[in-house]
């Protein structure tokens, strides 16, 4: 590390009005998250600068400068706004990792209209629940995804637009189908950026939980000071960087520091729209000379897989800082960076509904593999006894990690369902639904979830969700679904069912039901794992025992049993 | 199974990999086309096409060999399953 600033030096005096001075923000005034990615980087005479660096499919180059990024998020804004999409209405970017995804992702912003950010692997019910939800105006897509939005168009009578980004001439469109090209499509030079305030809505970021839908976390423009600073010392961007954040935007990570956290500092990013091999990464990270990258730890675990051998073909020397999210990052991944790249994967420690980095392995500092580090500068972090909810103080005990509310990024509500939102203070504290210890030095250690929530490949899967899209196959007569250890995915979907009567358990028909759930939620909500049973274990009052299931998986200790169901 | 040839095989899994994993019908995939590194199919996935092909060829592929790489198209899956194949 260069000009290194400590971790104690950054905590003195620690304001986050150092973030707002150096964006020239001032309480009171518009901050808009599109303006301040592109228009105020020209401003500042980066406008030639390379912003975007794109390869797709069949090695499909393309690049952007920080001009042409703000050319196409005017373009797309004025097309939203001829459509008569105006501000706060919800527009849904479902694409996949494609140059129109980051572009959209200001467009919509700069007309002040909120930006929801979906996986483009969902499958057709997963969008239906999340664009209900919402009551999503527009959606802007790829005709490959087409398919699964028109399934479900008769059920969103808020969806008045779909936005077809890359529209066949030879085809024709359907009900509420528009066509736009951005590159058929005249730039525009200017137009007037709508006025957003800090409390603006911004981004509505779907996460799963335990019970019930998905919940929409809404954040607002006044993000950007929590997500600027933290991407400038935790991610330690430079001018000359070249960076690569491996995350899709359909997630957090990708839109907070896939998008804004660089753009926002100015920086040249690299996007990569292919699956994942070892090759290709390596070869990417080659050809671009990346020197900061990003990644989650089951990508880290993929490549350690892939073996030692594979990296003496390609000269990845460019690499300065790497730095990892998405679950706890294993001792071995840290220690196998060290000896590979000569430098450690940095952990970090954040959620959809922190909108920025808490917890962190700050560049510079001792870092201890396998710890999650230490609250970032401003950050109030605590773990709470879960029968008191007061901080603990011994060191070593398991606690709830939570935070003092108030940082920049928190999000605001959960869209519609303000209850829930309400659940997640107590005493004072927003409880993140994970549980650490802290050492005596004031590392954070990750223990686990709180809760039945299965964090697969760093995503959250409801198994709830899972469980209620079982009982619609038709074979399926009741469902339990827990997290299954995996060596590259920490956690895997792991199903147990019961069938109906007229059904036979066998191989052909448990991939019949993976593929069901893969096409009706996501690749990642597919069980990897389907185990029949006469019956599922249940409490005296009809409850399903999905704790003893869990156990069973985990080899753990069952518990108390005393409420289980007799034969 | 009943015995099949090599062509019959890869069409076999060819059909399978165009009508679960690919949603654009425009695309052209023939036996050559990378599926893991193209994005196609992405790696949770590959769980169900692994389970696809131990059924259908009554097989079982270890887990260290059922790798991104071994998947990535359909000759190189067929070239695996023919390893298995009694």
């Amino acid at each position: 590390m260069q000009d290194l600033v400590t971790f104690e030096e950054r905590l003195k005096n620690f304001d986050w009005s150092l973030s707002e001075n150096e964006l020239e923000y001032k309480k009171g005034n518009v901050i808009n998250i599109g303006w301040y990615c592109s228009d105020r980087i020209c401003l500042k005479g980066k406008a030639d600068k390379i912003a975007l660096y794109y390869e797709g499919l069949g090695g499909v180059e393309k690049k952007y400068t920080f001009n042409d990024i703000r050319l196409a998020g005017n373009t797309i804004a004025t097309f939203l706004r001829k459509l008569g999409v105006k501000n706060e209405d919800r527009v849904c970017l479902f694409m996949d990792r494609i140059p129109e995804l980051y572009l959209s992702f200001l467009g919509v912003l700069k007309i002040g209209a909120i930006v929801q950010p979906l996986f483009s692997a969902f499958g057709d019910e997963s969008l239906f629940v999340r664009l209900e939800n919402a009551q999503t105006r527009a959606i802007i897509t790829q005709r490959k995804h087409l398919s699964k939005i028109r399934k479900i168009l008769d059920r969103l009578p808020h969806l008045e637009f779909i936005i077809l980004v890359d529209h066949n001439k030879m085809k024709s469109l359907e009900n509420k189908e528009v066509a736009f090209s951005l590159e058929e499509s005249l730039p525009v030079e200017n137009i007037e950026i709508f006025p957003t305030v800090a409390e603006s809505p911004s981004v509505l970021h779907y996460t799963s939980g335990t019970t019930g839908q998905p919940k929409g976390v809404k954040h607002v423009h006044y993000s950007l000071i929590s997500q600027y600073l933290t991407t400038k010392w935790i991610l330690d961007l430079r001018d000359d960087d070249i960076y690569w954040c491996t995350a899709d935007p359909g997630w957090v990570t990708g839109t907070s520091y896939g998008i804004i956290g660089p753009w926002s500092l100015g920086i040249t990013q690299c996007v990569l729209d292919t699956g994942f091999s070892a090759h290709a990464w390596y070869r990417f990270i080659e050809k671009y000379r990346i020197t900061m990258w990003y990644s989650a730890p089951t990508a880290i675990r993929s490549l350690m897989k892939a073996g030692d051998e594979i990296i003496r073909e390609f000269d990845l020397s460019s690499l300065r800082h790497l730095a990892s999210v998405g679950e706890p990052l294993n001792s071995e991944a840290v220690i196998w960076s060290e000896k590979i790249f000569g430098k450690p994967f940095l952990d970090t420690f954040w959620q959809t509904e922190t909108g920025s980095i808490m917890i962190t392995n700050f560049p510079g500092m001792k870092i201890k593999p396998g710890s999650m580090g230490k609250p970032f500068p401003g950050i109030l972090g605590v773990v709470l006894d879960p029968e008191t909810f007061q901080p603990i103080i011994e060191p070593g005990k398991i606690g709830l990690i939570a935070f003092k509310p108030g940082w920049p990024s928190m999000m605001r509500s959960y869209w519609n369902n303000e209850e829930k939102y309400r659940e997640k203070f107590v005493n004072g504290w927003y409880l993140s639904g994970d549980k650490a210890s802290i050492d005596n030095e004031g590392y954070f250690w990750f223990v686990g979830r709180d809760d039945d929530v299965i964090n697969t490949g760093g995503h959250l899967v409801s198994p709830f969700e899972v469980e209620s899209a079982l009982l619609e196959h038709p074979a399926v007569g009741e469902s339990a679904v827990v997290a299954k250890p995996d060596e590259v995915n920490m956690e895997v979907v792991k199903a147990f069912i019961t069938l109906k009567p007229g059904f036979t358990p066998g191989p052909d028909l448990e991939l019949e039901i993976m593929n069901f759930i893969r096409k009706k939620l996501s690749p990642l909500a597919m069980p990897q794992d389907i185990e029949y049973m006469k019956k599922l274990p249940k409490t005296r009052s009809g409850k399903i025992m999905r704790r003893l299931l869990h156990a069973k998986e985990w080899g753990e200790d069952i518990g108390d049993i005393s409420t289980l169901e007799n034969d | 199974m009943e015995e099949i040839n090599l062509k019959e095989m890869k069409d076999l899994v060819l059909n399978y990999v165009i009508n679960e994993y690919i949603e654009d019908e425009d695309e052209i995939i023939t036996y050559d086309t990378p599926l893991i590194s193209s994005g196609y199919v992405d790696s949770f996935s590959m769980v169900s096409l692994l389970v696809f092909l131990e059924n259908k060829f009554k097989i079982k592929i270890p887990p260290n060999k059922a790798t991104p790489e071994a998947f990535d198209s359909v000759n190189s899956i067929v070239s695996l399953v023919n390893q298995y194949l009694k």
